[in-house]
């Protein structure tokens, strides 16, 4: 049944207005459409880790979750709680407790934070025990809940309020975390990085596929954040269009093993389109600084060509 | 009818899991407990258990996945000791916290630094506020029983709840003991019907939100009032458990201690060792007595206080330390039961056993003999002593 | 089948509460949705933060108010400029 945005976007919601993420956020759209790839009749528990989203969507009495099931517990065990609810509910399974027919889906939902640095033991933990679960990261570069800290997901030169872009120190020094390939080198069956663009067909098609490959799957989803980033609302779509189309964030997926590019940008940018658009990287324009643009464009490089080079080897007969 | 055994603390406590059959373990290995997850997991692979067994990386998992199995509806057990439990801390507030039932069992070992894997209450005694039940158990017999029914009490009050025993003197010691029929657990446990889950068919739910301050506090008060509820409902099952075993609970234990003169207050091991000195002193015509919480959370602090009024003088002995410059936990506990009584006994305090170290006759006799001395001059030089330099009284 | 919301522990025993909160106070600027200029291609729809942008049998309905931040992507998103900011102050 080939993607139609109009389908798409006619199935049950999973998660409702009134929640409290700031106005342009970048994480609501990809989460919704990340969970409509969940089959109209399939119901699903969602784990998620502390943060922008589990603090805005659950402010008691009022959750945002809908046609779903949803546990916080903390910042670090989303992987860990999700573990426990979905051996619970194999074991209800064998005990017939719950009819053949109904399917429950265990999807954990974690920021950058709570993923790549303090949730990063439970979730390999869980993904090494083979859960048939499915891990989605927003990924929005910082601690945004906090105000904008650095997390190991903050790029290469940007400034945060703990990376601070100073007189002696230009932002944070070290380059990003690649949780992604992390997650390919445990063997998991479907490892995906995304983002949202055109009419959600890559985003949908992913998380269809890493809810519906038996096992554990990791998807990465861009999660454009206009506080912590420092652009305007109105500009979600162009800032993750920028973002894929200069590969600052490569677009592909990993099917056991097997590399696929899912988005080749006609042209290639140079990073300086996507940082120009962004208060956090205005300090690497100064004269003294362009340097560090050039630092970051070879960063980008050696990972895109890294991309190019695993696709081909890995789809060699 | 009862099966007569001979088991360690361990073995006892993994039957009686075997028995339980619990839907979901998530346990991580630890000296002195780590026995248990190993037991289990050979009824796992031999088909003898229908459990989901979670081998966890950490035991901060361990809790979480306890956390997230009992959210979803199933009945979860788990085992920890010392740094495990200490890695646990937050989650275990948020078991609590949650209402969610499980049962943790601890198998009793001092907290670093330095590192020791021998028996203390340091790790228990440091969760004592995580709004866990805590059962303490003096032997393998008493580890086996409090696990069974912990698993009513925890289903019963939606408190999370702890059995503890000391490592390796109870863990790794094998005792006779009397086990209860297979039949006879199942029966006694029932069938567990979660009400508010996340696999409810019927509706979909949303647990753990952020709670701003009125419903903080209002639900920090509703978990103080189930701890208070617990008493009864502890001695409630406690009954029903005799009905079936003989065996008499209630939220603690006297011996001798009716007509005494001279009382002491210790939970777990040590309470043997004491009974047998009680013996020995009371055969010398002094009215040595003994009283052993079982129960420590919730402490039963109108009763215990009745128990110790009539004694001429009394020592708490704390296997572990609150590190406060005056005492420890259960001296601080106990004395202020006594205070709201207006019971005014000469009572001090002794730290003992850090680290495994031996607690012997002598010792306790040194103990008493302390407590004649007290209540003859009614002067007490130091409130706090450790029994580490009480060697050479004979 | 009791009707009480309220759980143990803070849960909540039903789904999509957060309904009863109008985030759309939060707004200082209003989409005008032009039905003429609408071709209903859908695109606006996943990219609203608040999900609030309806649909009915693949018409495009209302912009819902009530939720709307004035965050301002639809307008951006919109190929066909359909979908214009006002500022709230002025009456629509």
């Amino acid at each position: 049944m080939p993607y139609n945005i109009k389908e798409m976007v006619n199935k049950k919601a999973r998660f409702v207005a009134g929640h409290r993420m700031c106005a342009g956020c970048g994480a609501p759209p990809a989460i919704r459409t990340i969970l409509n790839a969940l089959k109209e009749d399939d119901n699903a528990v969602i784990s998620n880790a502390t943060g922008c989203l589990e603090v805005s969507s659950f402010l008691y009495p009022y959750t945002a979750w809908k046609n779903v099931s949803y546990i916080h517990t903390a910042f670090e065990c989303a992987s860990a709680t999700l573990s426990g609810a979905e051996k619970a509910y194999e074991k209800f399974r064998k005990d017939g407790k719950i009819p053949q027919d109904k399917h429950t889906k265990f999807i954990a939902i974690g920021g950058d934070g709570g993923t790549l640095d303090i949730g990063f033991q439970s979730l390999s933990g869980a993904m090494e025990r083979n859960h048939d679960i499915t891990y989605i990261c927003y990924d929005n570069g910082a601690y945004m809940n906090t105000g904008t800290q650095r997390s190991s997901s903050t790029p290469l030169h940007a400034d945060t309020t703990t990376s601070p872009a100073g007189k002696v120190l230009q932002g944070k020094s070290q380059p990003r975390k690649d949780l992604t390939q992390i997650m390919v080198n445990h063997n998991i069956p479907y490892v995906a990085q995304t983002a949202l663009f055109g009419n959600q067909k890559d985003i949908y098609e992913k998380a269809e596929k890493a809810i519906y490959t038996h096992g554990p799957t990791f998807i990465s989803v861009f999660s454009p954040c206009p506080r912590g980033w420092g652009y305007p609302t109105e500009d979600l779509q162009a800032i993750e269009k920028l973002a894929i189309d200069t590969c600052f964030w490569p677009v592909y997926e990993v099917e056991n093993g097997v590399y696929k590019i899912t988005y080749k940008p006609a042209k290639k940018l140079p990073v300086e389109e996507f940082l120009k658009t962004q208060k956090r990287f205005k300090h690497l324009f100064k004269e003294e600084n362009k340097h560090l643009i050039e630092e970051m464009q070879e960063e980008i490089d050696r990972k895109w060509n890294y991309l190019l080079m695993m696709e081909e080897v890995t789809n060699k007969e | 009818m009862a099966i007569r055994e001979r088991l360690s603390g361990n073995e006892a406590v993994a039957t009686a899991m075997k028995q339980i059959n619990p839907d979901v373990v998530a346990a991580y290995p630890i000296t002195p407990s780590t026995e248990i997850p190993q037991y289990f997991s050979n009824f796992v692979a031999n088909g003898s258990v229908s459990t989901e067994f979670i081998a966890v990386e950490s035991e901060h998992s361990a809790m979480s996945a306890c956390i997230g199995a009992s959210a979803a509806g199933a009945r979860v057990m788990s085992a920890t000791s010392s740094q495990g439990l200490a890695y646990m801390f937050e989650m275990l507030y948020i078991a609590s916290g949650m209402r969610l039932p499980l049962t943790l069992v601890v198998a009793n070992r001092a907290l670093s630094a330095p590192i020791n894997i021998h028996n203390d209450h340091s790790d228990s005694m440091g969760a004592r506020d995580s709004g866990f039940i805590q059962l303490y158990c003096e032997n393998n017999q008493e580890a086996y029983d409090n696990t069974i029914m912990a698993i009513k009490i925890t289903e019963k009050t939606k408190l999370p709840v702890m059995v503890c025993y000391d490592g390796f003197i109870t863990s790794h010691s094998v005792e006779n003991i009397s086990l209860m029929e297979n039949e006879e657990v199942k029966q006694f446990i029932g069938e567990y019907t979660p009400d508010e889950y996340l696999l409810d068919s019927t509706k979909n739910i949303s647990m753990g939100p952020l709670a701003m301050q009125e419903v903080y506090f209002e639900k920090r008060i509703e978990l103080a009032k189930a701890m208070e509820d617990a008493q009864d409902v502890i001695i409630e099952v406690s009954k029903e458990f005799e009905k079936i075993t003989g065996r008499k609970y209630g939220l603690y234990e006297t011996y001798q201690l009716e007509d005494a003169d001279y009382g002491i207050v210790l939970l777990n091991s040590t309470a043997g060792t004491a009974k047998d000195v009680v013996d020995e002193l009371r055969n010398k015509g002094i009215k040595a007595g003994l009283l052993k919480p079982r129960c420590f959370r919730p402490l039963p602090y109108n009763e215990i206080p009745e128990e110790l009024r009539h004694l001429k003088s009394l020592a708490i002995l704390d296997k572990s330390d609150t590190i406060n410059a005056y005492s420890g936990p259960l001296f601080s506990e106990i004395t202020s039961t006594l205070y709201h009584q207006n019971i005014q006994i000469p009572t001090i305090n002794y730290i003992y056993g850090l680290g495994g170290m031996d607690v012997t006759t002598q010792d306790i006799k040194s103990v008493y003999m302390d407590l004649q001395e007290i209540a003859k001059t009614g002067k007490i030089t130091q409130v706090r002593k450790f029994l580490f330099d009480n060697k050479e009284v004979d | 089948m009791s009707n009480n919301i309220y759980g143990r522990g803070a849960a909540i025993l039903k789904d999509g509460t957060s309904l009863d909160v109008k985030t759309g106070s939060w707004k200082n600027r209003t989409p005008v949705h032009s039905k003429e200029k609408c071709k209903n291609c859908m695109l606006c729809v996943p990219y609203c933060p608040e999900g609030c942008i309806y649909q009915k049998d693949s018409i495009l309905t209302n912009i819902d108010l009530d939720y709307c931040k004035g965050c301002g992507i639809c307008a951006k998103v919109c190929p066909f400029k359909a979908i214009e900011m006002k500022d709230s102050k002025e009456e629509i």
